[in-house]
């Protein structure tokens, strides 16, 4: 298996603060809540919601209980309980993740979050979309774009020093 | 194929839940962290996970039952399987339909876990022994013999107010010869590593095998209650109480009742357990069992959590990993 690191998290952590000010400006939303998919998207949530001065406490979301594949792989014993420490209803979400390919996830949150109420938006940040998707689900704001083979795998290290890192199984 | 391994599948998961005996660390541990996160469940508006859509459950229970049965389709429902309860009293058994035949025609209508209660001791594990290949079975109470997701509700209860088992003293309190509950209990805590054992109650009350699985045994409340810091009552089982091993519900309350007085002897911030029905004025006075100490209706909705996580683990058990990335 080869590994070789691709863009700068910082970076992309910076571009993303920029597009998610412009997104909440241009849609006069006010007062977001936001939401990171575990366990990489909780990391780059933690960035995003600092320096977006939000003041609602952060919201973590294990989408084990609602995948799609469960029938097929089973249990996940590393399951972490979510927490929604807001009330969702009528409220604007940031939901984030690390990495956007097939969608699936991103699904899975979707429906999780509607078990908890009915928000008035979702908004969906990542900080790399690739291709890959499975299902009409696309990022409004996305760090970066990447177009990587079939055999390739972004894996993001962190939470300290976060750094995303293409393997290649060979 | 053993006793022991008759729990796990070939990829050592668990495939059926019978007892806590012969289980590793790791598969208890492993429960009770699946089963921290479905403790959020009940807090959401819609208080379900899709997890078990499209599985069938039917509870059997040759013992009636109705908090046990009520907790286990909850637990179902949440999960957001089909249940079906069965009271076998009112079923064919009673017309002289074999219980093997009652099983394969349960099978046959694509059922995909048992939870067995039954009063002798076994029966879950000779259900679990004629089922289907992909058919789990969950203990919900056998005889004197087990009842596994009562212990492991307690561990959680446990580990959520205590957390590390190794620094802490528990004391299993009264009719330990009749309790399933305790034997359950007993495995689970040994299993955990926990500090020390104590098993307090009258001698014709306490099996002298019980010394062998590690426990401290007292027959001295007072002296028992001492320092610890978990203190499980057991129920006094009247129903299974008859001939003459005890004097009398007045005398047994007076020498192994929990009251205040003999509580003030455990640790102070200890916590006082029940599995319930609580006999009130017999095992446990009533200042005690709903006092500022007693975490009795907690371990009831623990006790979802817990039915949960075994239900998805024994039914989601197949191990092969994710294909690919997540995304």
């Amino acid at each position: 298996m080869s590994q070789h690191a691709i863009a700068d998290v910082e970076t992309l952590l910076g571009e993303m603060t920029q597009q998610l000010q412009a997104h909440l400006k241009a849609h006069q939303i006010n007062d977001p809540v936001m939401i990171g998919i575990h366990t990489g998207g909780v990391w780059v949530a933690e960035q995003l919601h600092q320096r977006l001065g939000i003041t609602q406490p952060l919201g973590s979301l294990d989408i084990s209980f609602y995948r799609d594949d469960f029938s097929r792989i089973g249990m996940n014993p590393e399951v972490k309980p979510s927490n929604l420490p807001f009330d969702v209803e009528d409220r604007t979400i940031i939901l984030v993740d690390d990495v956007l390919q097939s969608g699936r996830t991103i699904r899975a949150a979707l429906n999780e979050i509607f078990d908890y109420g009915r928000p008035a938006r979702v908004v969906l940040a990542v900080l790399l979309e690739r291709e890959g998707h499975e299902l009409p689900i696309r990022a409004d704001i996305a760090g970066t774009h990447i177009n990587l083979a079939a055999d390739e795998q972004v894996k993001l290290t962190g939470p300290d020093n976060m750094s995303l890192s293409i393997q290649k199984q060979s | 194929m053993s006793r022991d391994n008759l729990q796990l599948d070939s990829n050592g998961k668990l495939r059926h839940f019978l007892t806590t005996e012969g289980l590793s660390r790791q598969h208890l541990t492993e429960i009770l962290d699946v089963a921290e996160s479905f403790a959020t469940v009940g807090g959401k508006s819609v208080k379900k996970v899709p997890l078990l859509r499209g599985k069938t459950i039917i509870n059997l229970f040759f013992e009636t039952s109705t908090r046990t049965r009520t907790t286990f389709e909850l637990a179902a429902t949440r999960l957001s399987a089909d249940v079906q309860s069965i009271n076998i009293a009112t079923s064919a058994t009673s017309k002289g339909e074999s219980l093997l035949d009652m099983l394969h025609n349960l099978e046959a209508m694509h059922c995909d876990m048992f939870v067995v209660r039954h009063a002798d001791s076994g029966a879950a594990h000779f259900i679990a022994r004629h089922v289907a290949p992909h058919v789990s079975v969950i203990n919900a109470g056998d005889g004197r013999h087990a009842h596994p997701t009562q212990a492991m509700l307690d561990m959680f209860t446990i580990r959520r107010h205590k957390g590390d088992f190794s620094a802490i003293k528990v004391a299993i309190v009264g009719d330990v010869l009749h309790s399933r509950v305790a034997r359950s209990e007993i495995h689970a805590l040994n299993t955990l590593g926990v500090g020390e054992l104590r098993i307090i109650g009258p001698k014709t009350l306490i099996p002298s095998t019980f010394s062998k699985l590690g426990a401290h045994i007292f027959h001295d409340m007072a002296k028992g209650l001492e320092g610890v810091d978990v203190v499980i009552m057991l129920r006094l089982q009247k129903e299974r109480m008859k001939g003459a091993l005890l004097p009398s519900e007045s005398e047994y309350f007076a020498r192994y009742g929990l009251t205040e007085e003999k509580l003030a002897l455990a640790r102070p911030d200890a916590i006082v357990m029940h599995p319930g029905p609580i006999n009130r004025g017999v095992e446990i006075a009533s200042s005690v069992a709903d006092g500022p100490q007693s975490v009795i209706l907690e371990q009831v909705s623990n006790g979802l959590a817990v039915r949960m996580a075994v239900m998805s683990m024994t039914l989601g058990r197949q191990t092969e990993t994710a294909d690919g990335q997540e995304g």
